[in-house]
């Protein structure tokens, strides 16, 4: 039991932080129908820079945590977001309202395109970092197994939390997520009513790879140590959960999320670790064929 | 004043370029500075940071001088009198183009392919690097049949070619049985897979068979890794035997009972008949693939693929069962790769999980694509370009899939539908020369 609530602690904060990564995926694919492969290496360059953002700061000497931290949370948003706000301006906006497989091949190619840009600037090797946030609270101390909850898994959890009910707000509240459902349930009316497309689709995107910076900020402090490889997995993976939870929806992201982390924890936990991709593969698979639309997803009725 | 005339004759207001240039120089620092400009370092004590100021600046500046000219062509383009530019005319005239280059490309190609391990320049490494370049395109037509011909989207094909590969070492090794008796099996074995894959997933909507697609490429991916007592996981499977020559061995010595191909017709031995053997072995593979889904495409189920692409709401409505058509595309297209996969295990006689990553499938999608989808002979040539021009930059290895990358995006945003993309309509209701009823939609395919 105690085994079960340790994995629980442990896929709760793996889920996290492929939530951040699943909200990119379902904001992009709502609003213009693409798979915006590019966003799993966004994640990865927002990861790079949390990681040299740390190195950096150590050296000048900033040392406390919450300051350095937030400087880091900062730093790798806003560089994230200018990738993310490029991405889009180069390879995608040229191709709108062209056929379907166009935007979709010009996501590949800026995917390899930025994977092997990381490898070349940063080296193939795998970076590790020194532990920043140590520490933690530990239960049932004595037992056979005692459950250890560590600060680190706290901040990621509360941080997500913190992202989500912001975005959520962002969302339903301010004029922009207006102007985002706009966009995503009518393009051509929402231009007609005064919103001015292009820049809502550029800051979707821009929304996007912050939260996957922030994702790729707490990976890089939760496993320590990253590589140029780490960025198509858990794109892949992030997409799966965006999917799973009902594609187009901001809660199912997160659910799809949560739900992906835990599988993939609970299965290397108990069966085997070697397949825990495949676990997490086979169910979307499940899911999509007896719930095509995603667990929160709406029915989509097609018309002629 | 010099500025203030220049001004006036040409209309390109030169404060409005300076402006755009340093946003966009602006926008090339954000991106450079932290990644560019620092580099991680291993050292013995841990990590450490090397900065490259100078890279940083190159980048800018680079950047601030190209928006520059850019913006500079771009506005002296349109501050030139607007040209009539007549949509339809262009059309028709590209359509022309691409029609006799397709009639005439084609037999050209084949001629050049018959006879290029007999030129003068061929040695080992070009008959080599045709070969390699013979698979992709043998890949890009099967994958054309699904992508190109029935609109599904797979982004996991590298995995029947996976399975064919597989499937013809482990038959070897196990049973014992020779490369012509497993490869259709092997071409069977891909197809079973794709049936098996293709039946609960094919009426998933176009971008979840995307994912799901892409999630089975990574699961056989993961299981011939991880089972190691079967496919010896990372370490791949070696000494995959090779073909022989109507029984003929392409060795040095022939094994008892029988003769090497050198013994019999009275040659000299060399390595170079097994390669061209090869060689010519994918291209008739390759050509199979191509004639095969020439003709079924005037066949009714070829028909039904098109017409499924089209508008599935309507082939419903007509009677055609689209999930049974979809996978006859899926289990036909998985089937050839499962053939070029046994070539490639006997081609390389070491095959591993290595080889079967989700780039290939992104590569082999990306031929299908560029090369304007459908299109046979559009096929051909970007996996030339694409295979054969990355080939050339092996020296370069580090920036060779750098560039692949910036080629795809450039490629697609320079011409959406690929590089032969005009497409002919499998039938026509009004002959040539007739005026036809309403304006064809030939150009308009693409996945639905």
């Amino acid at each position: 039991m105690e085994y079960f609530i340790q994995q629980l602690i442990n896929g709760v904060t793996l889920g996290s932080i492929y939530g951040l990564i699943a909200i990119g995926y379902t904001m992009v694919y709502g609003i213009i129908g693409m798979i915006n492969f590019a966003h799993g290496d966004i994640f990865l360059i927002g990861a790079f820079i949390s990681l040299i953002t740390f190195l950096v700061l150590g050296i000048i000497g900033i040392t406390w945590i919450p300051l350095a931290l937030l400087i880091v949370l900062l730093v790798s948003m806003i560089i994230a977001s200018i990738y993310g706000w490029t991405v889009e301006r180069l390879a995608y906006r040229p191709l709108r309202g062209s056929f379907r497989l166009a935007p979709l091949i010009s996501a590949i190619g800026m995917s390899i395109f930025l994977q092997n840009y990381v490898q070349l600037l940063q080296g193939a090797r795998v970076r590790p970092m020194q532990p920043v946030i140590s520490g933690g609270f530990t239960f049932l101390e004595g037992s056979a197994f005692s459950i250890t909850v560590s600060y680190l898994q706290i901040v990621i959890v509360l941080l997500t939390i913190i992202l989500m009910t912001a975005f959520a707000l962002i969302i339903s509240r301010t004029s922009l997520g207006r102007a985002q459902r706009g966009c995503e349930q009518d393009r051509t009316m929402s231009a007609l009513l005064g919103i001015n497309v292009d820049r809502t689709i550029s800051l979707t995107f821009v929304m996007g790879a912050a939260l996957a910076a922030v994702a790729g900020m707490l990976f890089v402090l939760y496993y320590g140590v990253i590589d140029f490889y780490i960025g198509f997995l858990a794109g892949v993976k992030a997409f799966t959960a965006a999917v799973l939870g009902g594609i187009g929806s901001l809660p199912g992201a997160m659910l799809g999320g949560l739900l992906i982390g835990l599988i993939e924890t609970y299965w290397s936990a108990y069966f085997s670790i070697e397949y825990k991709d495949v676990a997490a593969f086979a169910i979307l698979v499940l899911v999509l064929i007896f719930r095509p639309t995603g667990l929160l997803g709406k029915p989509e009725i097609e018309k002629v | 004043m010099m500025n203030q005339s220049n001004n006036n004759t040409s209309g390109i207001d030169f404060t409005a370029l300076l402006k755009e240039s340093g946003i966009a120089s602006l926008v090339a620092l954000g991106l450079a500075i932290v990644l560019v400009g620092f580099k991680t370092v291993d050292t013995p004590t841990g990590m450490d940071i090397a900065t490259r100021w100078v890279w940083v600046l190159v980048a800018v500046a680079s950047v601030f001088v190209g928006r520059m000219l850019f913006a500079f062509r771009r506005e002296s383009k349109a501050s030139r009198a607007p040209v009539h530019v007549d949509l339809e005319a262009k059309e028709k005239r590209s359509a022309i183009i691409v029609n006799r280059f397709s009639t005439i490309g084609g037999p050209i190609f084949i001629g050049f392919a018959l006879v290029l391990p007999f030129m003068p320049f061929a040695d080992r490494y070009v008959v080599d690097v045709a070969t390699y370049v013979l698979i992709y395109v043998m890949l890009g037509w099967g994958l054309n049949i699904v992508v190109g011909l029935a609109g599904l989207l797979d982004l996991g094909y590298v995995a029947f070619y996976a399975v064919g590969a597989y499937s013809y070492a482990l038959f070897a090794a196990y049973f014992d049985l020779s490369f012509w008796v497993c490869l259709p099996l092997a071409g069977l074995c891909a197809a079973g897979f794709g049936v098996l894959l293709g039946f609960p997933v094919l009426r998933l909507r176009g971008d979840y068979l995307a994912i799901v697609t892409l999630g089975f490429g990574e699961i056989i991916r993961v299981i011939l890794l991880n089972w190691y007592e079967f496919t010896g996981g990372p370490d791949g499977l070696s000494g995959i035997p090779r073909p022989s020559f109507f029984g003929l061995e392409l060795k040095r010595t022939a094994s008892d009972g029988s003769q090497t191909f050198a013994q019999f017709f009275n040659l000299d031995y060399s390595t170079m008949h097994r390669l061209i053997f090869l060689y010519y072995l994918i291209l008739i593979l390759a050509l199979l693939t191509n004639f095969f889904t020439i003709r079924i495409r005037k066949m009714p189920i070829g028909r039904a693929w098109e017409a499924l692409r089209e508008d599935e709401i309507a082939c419903r409505s007509l009677g055609i069962n689209p999930t049974n058509t979809k996978l006859t595309a899926f289990a036909l297209g998985a089937m050839f790769a499962g053939f070029a996969g046994s070539f490639f295990a006997t081609r390389q006689a070491f095959i591993s999980p290595e080889s079967f990553t989700f780039i290939e499938s992104a590569v082999i999608l990306a031929i299908v694509v560029l090369g304007g989808m459908g299109s046979q002979v559009g096929v051909a040539i970007a996996a030339v370009l694409l295979i054969g021009g990355t080939e050339l930059f092996r020296g370069l290895e580090e920036f060779r899939m750098l560039a692949f990358g910036g080629l795809m995006v450039a490629i697609m945003v320079w011409k959406p539908r690929g590089l032969l993309a005009h497409r002919e309509p499998t039938i026509k209701l009004h002959p040539d020369g007739a005026p036809p009823p309403m304006k064809q939609a030939a150009t308009e395919g693409g996945v639905k």
